[in-house]
């Protein structure tokens, strides 16, 4: 029986979700409430619009001279649906398509991985998004211990699955020297990184907070200047080379 | 005869047009079977050139001393002004760094031009306008600038950014243009126009059915040129140039002299054209000497050259107030002239710059008087002098020359414009500078449109040039019948209320059977719908015939046409408004439910649509094929008419901004739309509801048939620069990244 997938929607056009012109597919559903998140509408694991791998790989065969960098699965939180991505993944390796996974790693169990030693089989690229280094801070951001997904890094890293590190610069939450230190220190524990993307905080989601009712809980926060992200990203980088 | 045929290269290709627009463009099919391969085709090219040359060592002797060291050939026989180009031009294949800053001369000038542009802002948009004297080539005393500094001469009128009087398409136009910005026609003018000389305007109304007004007024059929003066010719302005005016005229005589015999009407108006032409050509000549310059031979140099073609356009927009008046494609023409110059030491690179400067400085100063409804239909008064530029050749040399260079180079020594409308002839084959160049001038300037050389080439050859935004024609051999759009969403509304206009409320289109049950049904919606649209498509093509007659008739482009072969291929350009409206009006009838609510008449007023049906612009074949089906259906229900001098029928879908006018007067569809809103431009889904992204949204428009959609299918795509990938800055480009150029930060 075939697999269906939850699906919140697909972009055809992605050029920030990986190397290339790609064909993203969002899925519906996370356990994470990270007070920044710009996708809330992904939240909800109730929603339901199927679709079968069959169904997504015919949709990227529509476009896929164009989205010819390959499928990535973002969210939502992708590894919710560990058994449905696996098969796409497979599928998507038989026809040679580059295959991505954009995740917080926040499902991630370190003491069962058979299902994630399946997982990585197919994947080319994770892109883990390290949301806090300090764990106390990360439970307030987002509601969950970082344990996991630092021990995500780690399994990503043993097993060598390359993987580009995501970090969302939040002002007055994330920003501190300290913090961005530690974070580089563990970038530097990891040996398949392949690049760092350290992304400004803004606050352009706000109206779909709105829309959905949710109260955004950093209101008052100002975005961060590209300067300001450049000046952590540097850091981080100077962390990772002291090592 | 054979003087006036078509070229042996573009003669035999299918009349496939194509097209392109302002910020993009989907182009259509390519048709291949007309390309013998690339190898091929340049021993073919190289057979003849060679050919040419033996020939024409011989043949060189006899000529004047001006053509001495241009390579002769076909073009020394006949007005062939491509053949001239092939054997003479120099394809330029490095970069960029030869060109020139603007010279003193240059800077002086064009400050004062800025200067001019700025009091005609602060003074509401217009300078000035002449009330009294109606335009013609000759009409005008020689217009300065700044006489000392300027290297190419001609003004409109007698004063920069004075708008002239051109009341032949219609005294009415002309009248409320005026006294849009507080002026008054002399009654004198009014008297002629309205007494003694009729217009087109006038002409067409004379003729028009009681069907046609209404329908021109419920806005089923708009933004006819009927009432304004059709445009989309290029005149051949190089052959002005070339050739000298004495020979171009010796040319029509020998046309005319071809035409005798049985006197067919035809036949008759056919002479009566080219003697108007010969007149015109005479008043050009007339022009020039105003300005000191006696044009009846070929130019003798680069800044003749330039001068002399710079007339022949000058001519055409003195005497026609046209929607698009395009110059063509001169730069690697002008070329010729300039690099044998620069060989023979006669001019500088600076001073060849200047040359080119001046001239485009003069074509960004063509203005015309229009009138409120056409500044709306428009949004503006865009002339559209449209400037074609590089392109490969068919022999598979590029088009490419340096003065393709020097023309993008106004873009810097004179800063950005939107007029001329410089388009980049695009091709993958084009050099690698070259586009590196044009890039480089796009993202400083925003200013190059670009269009698909591949697909033009293949159907036009290569000496086709843009009028306007994306009509492609052979140069001094097609034009079109501008025809403006039928509105199809409108149609679909008429086919469910039994040809009463939701607005109006009368009835417009004929008394068919109305939908009456409460629900719509997809085959019964379909079948009348279709029965609606062959009534619009004859009515539409028939009011385009009467109004194309009195164009011809009462504001015959006499100048243009004097720069075009006897023979001209016509392209009857009509264009559909609404596309995506129907699409998915239709898509939700067939996938969901779409309910009808009636007022107290019983006409359909509105729609209510329960479910969710496939939308146009996802790439879902469910509803694109259903917008394949309408235009495939509608563009051969067109071709079912008899077309006006034989022109051969295409279709457009390409609005740009018009879209929001045909949706001001388009009720409440059946797909949710508000009545009153907007359509989505041309071929672009409607807005917000292409879901999955942009190249999603491009596949769909993409399946669009072109060879049903000759004259152009546009696409108008704006992204926001971070859409299109992040800076390098934070991009996790692995080598860019974190290998970031010093080996300290390298990860192990």
């Amino acid at each position: 029986m075939a697999i269906l997938g939850n699906i919140h929607s697909i972009e055809t056009c992605g050029t920030v979700d990986g190397p290339g012109i790609r064909f993203v597919v969002f899925v519906q559903g996370c356990p994470m409430r990270c007070a920044y998140c710009h996708n809330p509408d992904t939240w909800s694991f109730d929603e339901n619009k199927k679709m079968s791998v069959d169904e997504i790989l015919k949709e990227y065969d529509g476009v896929k001279e164009f989205c010819a960098g390959g499928i990535t699965v973002t969210g939502g939180e992708p590894l919710g649906q560990i058994d449905f991505v696996t098969e796409l993944f497979k599928e998507a390796k038989k026809l040679g398509i580059h295959t991505a996974l954009d995740t917080s790693g926040i499902l991630f169990t370190p003491n069962s991985t058979e299902k994630f030693d399946e997982l990585i089989k197919y994947t080319d690229l994770v892109m883990l998004d390290i949301k806090h280094i300090n764990d106390e801070e990360h439970k307030k951001l987002t509601g969950h211990s970082n344990k996991n997904i630092l021990e995500f890094g780690k399994y990503l890293s043993q097993n060598n699955i390359q993987m580009w590190i995501r970090h969302v610069v939040v002002p007055t939450i994330n920003d501190k020297e300290e913090y961005l230190t530690q974070l580089g220190e563990f970038i530097s524990t990891l040996k398949t990184v392949k690049a760092l993307d350290v992304l400004p905080y803004h606050n352009m989601a706000i109206s779909k907070y709105e829309k959905l009712g949710i109260d955004y809980k950093l209101k008052n926060l100002k975005p961060l200047s590209k300067e300001d992200a450049i000046k952590a990203r540097d850091i981080i980088l100077k962390s990772i080379s002291k090592k | 005869m054979s003087d006036y045929k078509l070229e042996d290269e573009t003669s035999s290709v299918d009349t496939f047009d194509t097209k392109k627009q302002q910020n993009s463009n989907i182009k259509g099919y390519v048709d291949t079977r007309m390309q013998p391969s690339a190898g091929l085709k340049s021993i073919i090219a190289d057979k003849l050139q060679q050919n040419m040359n033996i020939q024409s060592t011989a043949e060189s002797q006899a000529q004047p001393k001006e053509m001495k060291d241009f390579v002769g050939g076909k073009w020394q026989h006949e007005i062939n002004v491509r053949d001239f180009i092939q054997n003479n031009y120099t394809p330029y294949e490095g970069d960029a760094s030869f060109l020139s800053d603007p010279t003193d001369a240059t800077k002086k000038l064009w400050n004062k031009c800025l200067d001019l542009f700025n009091e005609e802002r602060e003074k509401g948009g217009v300078l000035d306008m002449d009330t009294s004297i109606v335009s013609t080539i000759t009409s005008h005393d020689a217009g300065y600038i700044e006489k000392d500094l300027e290297q190419i001469v001609g003004l409109q009128t007698d004063k920069p950014l004075k708008r002239a009087l051109q009341p032949f398409g219609g005294i009415r136009m002309a009248q409320s243009a005026c006294n849009l910005y507080g002026y008054l026609v002399d009654s004198s003018v009014t008297e002629i126009f309205t007494k003694y000389r009729k217009t087109h305007n006038q002409g067409v109304f004379d003729v028009y059915t009681p069907e046609m007004k209404t329908a021109r007024h419920a806005a089923i059929i708009t933004g006819l040129p009927d009432a304004y003066g059709r445009g989309r010719i290029i005149g051949d302005y190089r052959r002005v140039a070339l050739y000298g005016i004495d020979r171009l005229i010796e040319d029509k005589i020998a046309q005319m002299t071809s035409l005798e015999g049985d006197m067919t009407a035809e036949k008759i108006q056919l002479r009566e054209e080219i003697t108007e032409q010969i007149n015109a050509l005479n008043e050009m000549k007339e022009m020039a000497k105003l300005y000191g310059y006696d044009i009846s031979k070929p130019a003798q140099n680069a800044k003749e050259a330039v001068q002399w073609l710079y007339f022949g356009y000058l001519a055409v927009i003195k005497e026609q107030n046209g929607a698009a008046m395009s110059i063509g494609r001169t730069s690697t023409f002008l070329d010729i002239f300039i690099e044998r110059d620069l060989q023979n030491g006669v001019i500088t690179e600076s001073e060849a710059q200047e040359l080119v400067d001046h001239f485009i400085m003069k074509l960004r100063l063509v203005k015309f008087a229009r009138t409120p409804e056409y500044n709306e239909l428009f949004s503006g008064d865009p002339v559209w002098v449209t400037e074609s530029i590089g392109g490969m050749g068919l022999d598979g040399r590029t088009l490419v020359t340096k003065n393709s260079f020097r023309y993008l180079h106004t873009l810097e020594n004179l800063g950005t414009s939107p007029e001329p409308n410089l388009t980049v002839l695009w091709s993958r084959d084009l050099p690698r500078s070259f586009k590196e160049y044009a890039a480089k001038i796009s993202i400083a300037t925003s200013s190059i449109q670009y269009e698909n050389d591949e697909i033009m080439r293949s159907v036009h050859g290569d000496d086709y040039a843009i009028a306007c935004c994306v009509s492609s024609m052979v140069v001094g051999k097609e034009m079109q019948f501008f025809g403006a759009r039928a509105n199809l969403a409108k149609c679909l509304l008429y086919a469910i209320n039994g040809g009463i206009d939701e607005r109006l409320k009368t009835q417009v289109g004929p008394k068919y059977e109305p939908v009456t049950s409460e629900y719509l049904n997809y085959d019964e919606v379909i079948s009348k719908y279709e029965k609606m649209m062959e009534w619009l498509a004859g009515l539409y093509v028939n009011t385009l015939n009467c109004i194309h007659y009195m164009h011809d008739k009462y504001y015959y482009e006499k100048a243009q046409m004097a720069l075009y072969d006897r023979d001209v291929k016509r392209y009857f350009a009509t264009g559909i408004a609404g596309l995506s409206v129907v699409a998915d009006s239709l898509s939700a009838i067939k996938y969901a439910k779409v309910k009808t609510i009636r007022d107290e008449n019983g006409l359909v007023v509105d729609y209510e649509v329960e479910g969710d049906y496939p939308k146009y612009g996802n790439n879902d074949d469910r509803v694109d094929q259903i917008a394949v089906n309408v235009i495939r259906k509608f563009m051969n229900m067109i071709r079912s008419h008899h077309t006006y001098r034989n022109s051969i029928p295409t279709t457009s879908i390409l609005t740009i901004t018009s879209n929001v006018v045909y949706g001001k007067k388009t009720g409440n569809t059946p797909d949710g739309r508000r009545a009153g809103a907007p359509f989505a431009p041309g071929a672009n889904p409607m807005h917000g509801r292409d879901s999955h992204g942009a190249v999603a949204s491009l596949a769909s428009v993409a399946k669009l048939p072109f060879s049903d959609a000759q004259d152009g299918i546009s696409n108008t795509f704006s992204i926001i620069p971070n859409a299109l990938g992040k800076d390098e800055i934070f991009m996790g480009d692995p080598d860019l990244q974190i290998d970031c150029g010093c080996s300290s930060c390298e990860l192990r």
